[in-house]
């Protein structure tokens, strides 16, 4: 199975409707058949209506449900989260857009005091079906603020479930189904991936649950954990390491809170050894609580420590540097190299 | 300029900010929206009325909100005296806001929804919510055990200011669903966003003016300026009237006398009347005075002088409408006491309904995380429940 992707459905395919879209087209389609599903599905943030968003992800939408269920806010991201929460209080389910990672940080208190708590607080009387959209991660060329991972900070926050789409079909999959999601959802999108790569999508087969992680390529010598932008980075790694005779397993977990350990804990206890990457650093990232869970229960198992690839522990560097301090692909083999090496 | 306007660093800029604050502003100011006075006779006002509504004798609906007033300070008292027995683990006091809580509490109506912040004892009350599911959040059995949509009447908010934002959502929600500016008085709805003057300086409660202003959303923005917040004056929140924020929104404001009932419930009644026309928000500042502390674990002799609580103890809210009762012949004595007999009765429930409240079980706390639980925290609920269980037996 070496070098051979299985980077395919996880479901029967009925029909002939396919159709080639990008992430960014993804998410489009799948907030729009989530509006025209319910009512209930309102969309808001900055800039979200006649310019359809600053990555276009609700380009048109503005146009076909109108003002009322588009809704361009003024620019606080507190007051964005605020009212969404005091909407969702009347029966609606608010989508909103952050417009960048960085910009998160305004309505943080919103999200981990009310947005995570409501439910918990009322006693289960106040569900919270929120979907916070967050475009992340780095590799545009952004000035400072623009290319942030702050998927912990939400992992951490019990009452949050936290996912992070990787390609156009789960893109427009996994939108409508943390829509559908009772409880509030962190939807991370890579941002540097929304226009890049194209794919099939075919709207009959049926998509795998959202809190579930994935196998997308299959090898036998060591297992690579990554979600979001660093899944490209991983399947990259394992084709060149395929190269040299390495034969390394990518699962991408797509859900980051709760973590669906069950095919991690299946293809480590294989493989025997586990490599995270993620962009985010990786002082107390989601590699750290991975790590854990990896040792906990395969520890019998484990060849070698689990080692984590992500950024360093700086902030976000100026532009020029991303590219060095972002994991790439040769730090990724370097650190799979060593786990094999150990 | 003339020659005659002042000359200085602040000539050509404004009024002199240094009246703002001075003796015309001790006990409001001019603008002080009052239907009666501390000694308990009623004035007229140009713009505001008391109107006891539709079907409602006036005399009936003022002794209404005497009841309501007398039996609020009791659930108040009551619970600090709780507080002091160990029974609670804090109170937070409203003595004194009695008349800005029933004044605003009573001009709702029943579509209507309130955001309180966690001091809104009276509104509470007039919403008909039992006082004793407010106890629970003070002795540590719960976060606010009632349901929302029964009474209309949102969970106390802790972090200041955060539940403005829910309440103008809750209004776009509102117009969004058809129920403001109909014309039907039985179904057009607005929402009352509470808050206090410390809570003025908070960027949410400033996002949510301009959200409201924005959208023109159905809120009534009511503050209680009970001049402190903690230990900090109103001078440190706003260097002008907070009333007169509400322009620079783009919305009317008003400031009422919040120990005069009947003055808070017009004012109250017809910013309401305002939103669920499709008017938009108005803020209503109800002016009145902490008499208590800020909690019962507050100390106010560290940072404010006796002198002033006394002078605010003869604008007592309950009093006036008293002396406003007995001087006009509108209550007998049988009137008085029945209702004092009625606090006597509430506070004996309250203490022992406070008393019998069970405590939450330790694995109570895993179940209400998510509408849908996670198979981590069900793992994790597993475990601990297997931990407590090695207990068994054991002595």
């Amino acid at each position: 199975m070496a070098g051979q992707s299985t980077r395919q459905s996880t479901g029967q395919s009925t029909g002939q409707s396919t159709e080639r879209i990008t992430l960014a087209k993804g998410l489009n389609l799948g907030l729009r058949k989530a509006m025209e599903a319910d009512p209930k599905v309102l969309l808001m943030g900055e800039d979200v209506g006649k310019l359809g968003g600053v990555f276009r992800i609700t380009d048109g939408l503005q146009k076909d449900f109108g003002e009322d269920r588009v809704i361009d806010s003024p620019l606080a991201e507190s007051g964005i989260v605020g009212t969404a929460v005091g909407m969702a209080m009347r029966g609606y389910r608010p989508v909103v857009e952050i417009q960048f990672d960085g910009f998160v940080y305004p309505a943080y208190d919103q999200i981990v005091c009310q947005v995570a708590k409501l439910h918990f607080r009322s006693q289960g009387r106040i569900p919270m079906p929120m979907v916070i959209r967050i475009p992340f991660g780095g590799g545009i060329g952004a000035v400072e603020h623009h290319s942030e991972s702050p998927e912990a900070q939400f992992a951490h926050t019990p009452g949050l479930k936290v996912v992070a789409c990787s390609n156009p079909v789960d893109g427009y999959w996994m939108i409508q189904q943390a829509i559908a999601c009772d409880d509030p959802v962190i939807f991370l999108e890579p941002k540097r991936q929304y226009h890049a790569d194209k794919a099939d999508l075919d709207d009959t087969v049926e998509p795998a649950p959202l809190f579930t992680s994935r196998v997308v390529r299959q090898g036998e010598d060591v297992t690579v954990l990554a979600y979001g932008p660093t899944v490209k980075t991983a399947l990259k790694a394992a084709e060149a390491a395929a190269g040299e005779g390495r034969s390394v397993e990518v699962i991408d977990l797509r859900t980051l809170s709760p973590l669906d350990m069950g095919p991690v804990h299946e293809s480590v206890r294989r493989t025997g050894r586990a490599v995270v990457c993620h962009e985010a650093h990786v002082n107390l990232g989601l590699g750290a609580e991975l790590a854990a869970r990896v040792q906990e229960e395969c520890f019998y198992s484990l060849e070698a420590p689990v080692l984590r690839v992500g950024g360093f522990d700086t902030p976000y560097p100026a532009s020029r540097l991303e590219e060095e301090w972002l994991p790439d692909l040769d730090r990724l083999l370097d650190a799979v190299d060593r786990s094999l090496d150990y | 300029m003339d020659g005659t306007a002042p000359v200085g660093p602040g000539a050509g800029f404004g009024p002199d900010l240094a009246e703002v604050f001075g003796p015309s502003q001790q006990h409001g100011g001019p603008e002080l929206v009052q239907l009666l006075t501390p000694e308990g006779e009623r004035v007229e006002h140009p713009e505001f009325r008391f109107d006891p509504g539709p079907g409602v004798a006036e005399d009936e609906a003022i002794r209404g909100l005497y009841r309501d007033m007398v039996l609020v300070r009791r659930i108040d008292t009551e619970s600090t005296a709780l507080q002091r027995h160990g029974e609670l683990g804090i109170w937070a006091q409203l003595l004194g806001q009695e008349a800005a809580q029933v004044g605003a509490g009573r001009a709702l109506r029943p579509q209507d929804f309130v955001f309180p912040t966690y001091r809104e004892h009276g509104v509470a009350w007039c919403r008909g919510l039992d006082p004793l599911k407010l106890l629970g959040l003070f002795r540590g059995v719960d976060h606010g055990d009632w349901d929302p949509k029964d009474v209309n009447f949102g969970l106390y908010t802790i972090v200041i200011g955060a539940q403005t934002l829910h309440a103008t959502g809750y209004a776009m929600g509102m117009q969004r669903d058809g129920v403001v500016g109909t014309g039907d008085p039985d179904r057009d709805a607005a929402v009352v966003a509470h808050f206090g003057d410390g809570a003025s300086s908070q960027g949410d409660v400033n996002e949510s003016f301009i959200f409201a202003a924005s959208y023109n959303a159905p809120v009534v923005f009511f503050c209680q300026n009970n001049q402190w917040a903690i230990s900090e004056p109103i001078e440190r929140q706003s260097r002008i009237p907070l009333y007169q924020r509400a322009l620079g929104f783009g919305f009317p404001g008003v400031r009422v006398d919040g120990n005069d009932v009947l003055a808070t419930h017009a004012v109250t009644q017809a910013a309401l009347q305002r939103a669920r026309d499709g008017q938009g928000p108005t803020f209503v500042e109800a002016y009145t005075y902490r008499m208590g502390a800020h909690t019962t674990t507050d100390d106010p002799t560290r940072y404010r002088l006796s002198d002033d609580v006394e002078s605010w103890k003869l604008r007592d809210p309950i009093a006036r409408v008293e002396a406003y009762l007995k001087r006009n012949g509108l209550a007998e004595q049988s009137f008085f006491d029945a209702v004092a007999a009625e606090a006597d009765e509430l506070g004996v429930r309250l203490r022992e309904g406070c008393k019998a409240m069970p405590d939450p079980q330790p694995l109570d706390v895993f179940d209400r995380v998510y509408a849908e639980m996670t198979p981590e925290l069900e793992a994790q609920k597993a475990e601990y429940a297997a931990y407590l269980s090695s207990f068994e037996g054991a002595h």
